[in-house]
């Protein structure tokens, strides 16, 4: 009974704090992104509440909670309302299966640092990366406006082309560690990350989990000046907020992704290992910052071609290659 | 080669990106730093008077009609002496869009323009400036000018004393 209820409150303590980091980090990540990207452009970016605007995603989110919460007249209410809750909850809930530290050793048993430790959980993740499409193209149509509809019909069409080269940039990782579970992944990477191993594959995903956070040379389906706002044209107050975060929180996901499948999780000498894990997941959605300060948007007709011409096949090829060597190796 | 090129291309706008995160922001945090505006900077309007005090404005409306926006209105008024002046004076600055073409109407150098710019207010009326708002004590940037003594009329001084006159003939003294 004890031990039921000590392993029932330990779960209950590593969600909240999952939870809790997760969300004030996607909190953040927005006043870092519009920080970084100022002093990209010789801006300050927001320095107006509290010391060094630190205070600023609290200001935003009162801001949003009294904004009206307009719903269109022709809206289709029911999906109106669901999508914003869609792109969250899948973002948040993909959080579930990522292993963010080394297994911790408290009052004689083994914690593992992993919300649920999956065996399939790569699947999982793929899956539910898949259904936060649903979240932007129902917007997109419950609107009722064209250009929600342009933006959600981008969406699908980018998610598309980009799910199909992610998932073949993973099947190298998965060959090379014998395992769908995140956590053998990431033991499988022991002496050397799989961004060394397997470049080309690391390429094709960081180029694909880009389409996926539907983030600057890929944010066609909220191209602001063609769609006013894409998908989220008709949102306002709270419900614009969620796609916001949701979107935030799907940069670090992603984020995480890229660190668990390619860099190695949370190996690294000297620091303990969720501070290892954070530094990369940081560095990776500090990258991604980095490109929406620098690259311009593609065409629409450019990001397909570039989707279905070069990096399908490219990933075919490299997982032929791969299996070869796998094979020629024993 | 053109895909030699084209990494180039890609790869080089991340290093001028990256230079620029550690530049200092060229932004001036306005309500901390102001900075000082040019000395014909065309900000709030103000009626200045001639070295001798009085005001300069003589109330000819030809501010009014220059003004392409139509926000300075006024009231003309005569002095026993027959010095002419505003009986009141409102420029609404609501309305303003500091073109400067009444500083340039005005013949008497009474209108001009200060540097002052921070002209909000919550209260509309409160950007409607009446004639003691806008009347200062001093002769602004023309010290010295006194349209009344360079007019030829027995106003500020009697005829023919002021500078560069000379005292008007007494004709029955030419008679024969």
């Amino acid at each position: 009974m004890n031990d039921v209820l000590l392993t029932f409150i330990l779960i209950v303590i590593k969600l909240g704090l999952v939870l809790g980091t997760v969300l004030s980090l996607a909190a953040y990540m927005v006043l870092a992104e519009r920080k970084i990207l100022g002093r990209m452009q010789m801006r300050h970016g927001p320095n107006r509440v509290g010391p060094f605007g630190l205070l600023q995603p609290l200001a935003d989110l009162i801001k949003l909670l009294c904004k009206e919460d307009l719903i269109p007249e022709r809206a289709d209410r029911w999906v109106f309302m669901l999508a914003p809750a869609i792109s969250t909850v899948t973002a948040l809930l993909a959080f579930a299966v990522i292993p963010f530290a080394a297994p911790l050793h408290l009052f004689g048993r083994t914690i593992p640092m992993v919300v649920c430790d999956l065996n399939v959980g790569l699947l999982y993740l793929f899956a539910l990366s898949s259904l936060a499409v649903y979240g932007v193209a129902l917007g997109g149509w419950a609107s009722q406006s064209k250009y929600a509809l342009l933006g959600g019909l981008r969406a699908m069409a980018q998610m598309i082309s980009y799910e199909l080269a992610m998932g073949l940039a993973i099947v190298p990782v998965v060959m090379a560690s014998k395992s769908f579970s995140l956590t053998a992944i990431v033991a499988a990477q022991q002496p050397w990350p799989n961004a060394i191993r397997h470049p080309l594959a690391f390429l094709i995903f960081v180029i694909a989990i880009m389409a996926e956070s539907k983030r600057t040379p890929f944010d066609m389906p909220e191209a602001e000046n063609e769609l006013v706002a894409g998908f989220h044209t008709e949102y306002s107050g709270m419900r614009f907020g969620m796609f916001f975060v949701g979107e935030y929180l799907n940069l670090i996901v992603l984020g995480a992704m890229l660190t668990v499948l390619f860099l190695g999780g949370w190996h690294g000498p000297l620091l303990p290992s969720v501070c290892w894990f954070l530094i990369k997941v940081l560095g990776v959605a500090f990258f991604f910052i980095w490109v929406r300060g620098t690259m311009p948007r593609l065409r629409y007709d450019q990001l397909m071609a570039f989707g279905w011409k070069i990096l399908v096949p490219l990933g075919l090829l490299n997982i032929l290659v791969t299996a070869a060597w796998l094979l020629w190796r024993g | 080669m053109s895909l030699w090129r084209d990494i180039r291309g890609t790869i080089l706008p991340f290093w001028v990106t990256l230079r620029y995160l550690f530049r200092r922001p060229v932004t001036v945090c306005y309500p901390e730093r102001k900075q000082t505006p040019a000395p014909r900077y065309r900000g709030r309007l103000v009626l200045t008077r001639d070295p001798d005090g009085e005001e300069r404005c003589v109330a000819c409306h030809l501010c009014s009609a220059a003004c392409p926006v139509d926000c300075i209105s006024m009231q003309a008024a005569e002095r026993e002496d027959g010095r002419r002046h505003a009986a009141w004076f409102r420029i609404n600055f609501s309305r303003c869009i500091f073109c400067g073409l009444c500083t340039e109407a005005c013949p008497t150098l009474a209108l001009q323009m200060t540097s002052e710019y921070e002209l909000a207010s919550r209260e509309l009326l409160q950007v409607i400036y009446e004639k003691d708002e806008l009347l200062i004590d001093g002769c602004g940037k023309n010290d010295g000018y006194n349209f009344y003594r360079l007019a030829g009329i027995g106003v500020a001084a009697p005829r023919g004393s002021n500078p560069g006159e000379t005292p008007p003939v007494d004709f029955r003294s030419n008679l024969p």
